[in-house]
């Protein structure tokens, strides 16, 4: 009586719907996979603005608050927009990357000083270096709502036009550089040619 | 004296419990409102767009920063610009995408988001229904069948 007593028309009778559960399961498995590590971090919102016109905006410049910049100002040549403060660790992390990105490309860089304090900021620069063109002040955060920004630091990448083509939430590192930052440039007709060499 | 102590805490707890709560409090900005309708519809506005920056909450609820600016702008938009309620929600979606829209619209990026769930419900009833069929059609024990699970019985008794 040791035998398995398994009827024999379970087989057919069940078929292929026991196997219902488990596909069930292995699709709600790879709906989590795929969230958790293909979708990835749900806080990196997808940029409502990629592909519209920069904002229109009228900021002082952190440098010299008198003068006020507009965007016809950013019109004329590819260029990347960082918004950071010094109260944002990550955009003290970056920072050493903006300066290369500037220093050794010669791509042009400008800042959007987001509400911070002024001489923070202006000290910040004078001890670290300064990786910017200039910088636009944006005290109460209008810009910001302006361009979507939610969190610093966010970079993005102008076309001559004044198109944002190209938005990063986050740090910019050397990954970031070499897969997304460089390729976007280089699809603007920007020659990258290192200077790092005899300077 | 022990359960004494217990009602003490349990009814600390209550109060505790019921005092408005940070995430009620935080909304509260001190903004001046040419009339109560205009208030009304800031307040109703607020409730509806979701903080970019914490997921789960409205901007009415949020202390986060973004919340707060997004606050100031959609009084802005209402008090001194003048705006309609639709051009409100226009200019923070032209800006923050459907994320800040709870009642996000219907695209092929929200298709999933939509459809989803009345997939699920569709499998979810067929599964059931060949469930119940595969059980009422069994088919009735043959002779032999019986007779095996009467002896199994039997022992089974002794």
């Amino acid at each position: 009586m040791n035998e398995p007593t398994t009827a024999p028309n379970s087989a057919t009778k069940g078929g292929l719907a026991r196997f219902v559960p488990l596909a069930l399961f292995a699709g709600f498995a790879v709906i989590g996979v795929v969230g958790l590590f293909v979708l990835g971090d749900r806080h990196e919102l997808p940029s409502a603005l990629l592909n519209k016109s920069f904002p229109e905006f009228s900021a002082p410049l952190l440098m010299d608050e008198s003068s006020v910049m507009s965007r016809e100002d950013l019109i004329g040549e590819p260029l990347l927009v960082n918004v950071w403060a010094t109260w944002c660790p990550t955009c003290k992390a970056e920072h050493a990357e903006l300066l290369r990105i500037t220093q050794d490309y010669g791509v042009p860089i400008v800042g959007l000083n987001y509400k911070d304090d002024p001489r923070a900021a202006r000290a910040f620069l004078a001890r670290y270096g300064n990786p910017f063109r200039y910088n636009l002040v944006d005290a109460d955060g209008q810009i910001g709502v302006d361009l979507g920004v939610y969190g610093a630091p966010e970079t993005f990448l102008l076309d001559a036009n004044g198109t944002i083509v190209y938005k990063r939430v986050g740090d910019v590192n050397p990954r970031i550089w070499r897969d997304e930052l460089a390729p976007a440039l280089k699809a603007l007709g920007v020659e990258l040619q290192a200077n790092t060499g005899a300077g | 004296m022990r359960a004494g102590l217990f009602v003490w805490l349990c009814a600390s707890v209550l109060l505790v419990m019921s005092l408005p709560s940070a995430h009620a409090a935080s909304s509260i900005d001190v903004y001046d409102f040419p009339n109560d309708q205009i208030e009304a519809r800031y307040r109703a506005l607020i409730e509806e767009f979701r903080c970019p920056k914490c997921l789960n909450t409205n901007i009415a609820g949020s202390d986060a920063p973004i919340a707060q600016d997004l606050r100031k702008t959609v009084y802005r938009l209402l008090v001194i610009d003048g705006l309609s309620d639709d051009e409100v929600r226009g200019y923070l979606h032209e800006r923050y995408g459907d994320f800040v829209l709870y009642d996000p619209p219907l695209s092929y990026r929200t298709v999933w988001l939509w459809f989803a769930p009345g997939l699920f419900l569709c499998l979810g009833v067929l599964f059931l229904w060949r469930v119940r069929r595969a059980t009422t059609l069994a088919a009735p024990l043959a002779q032999d069948e019986r007779e095996r699970l009467a002896t199994l019985a039997e022992s089974e008794d002794r």
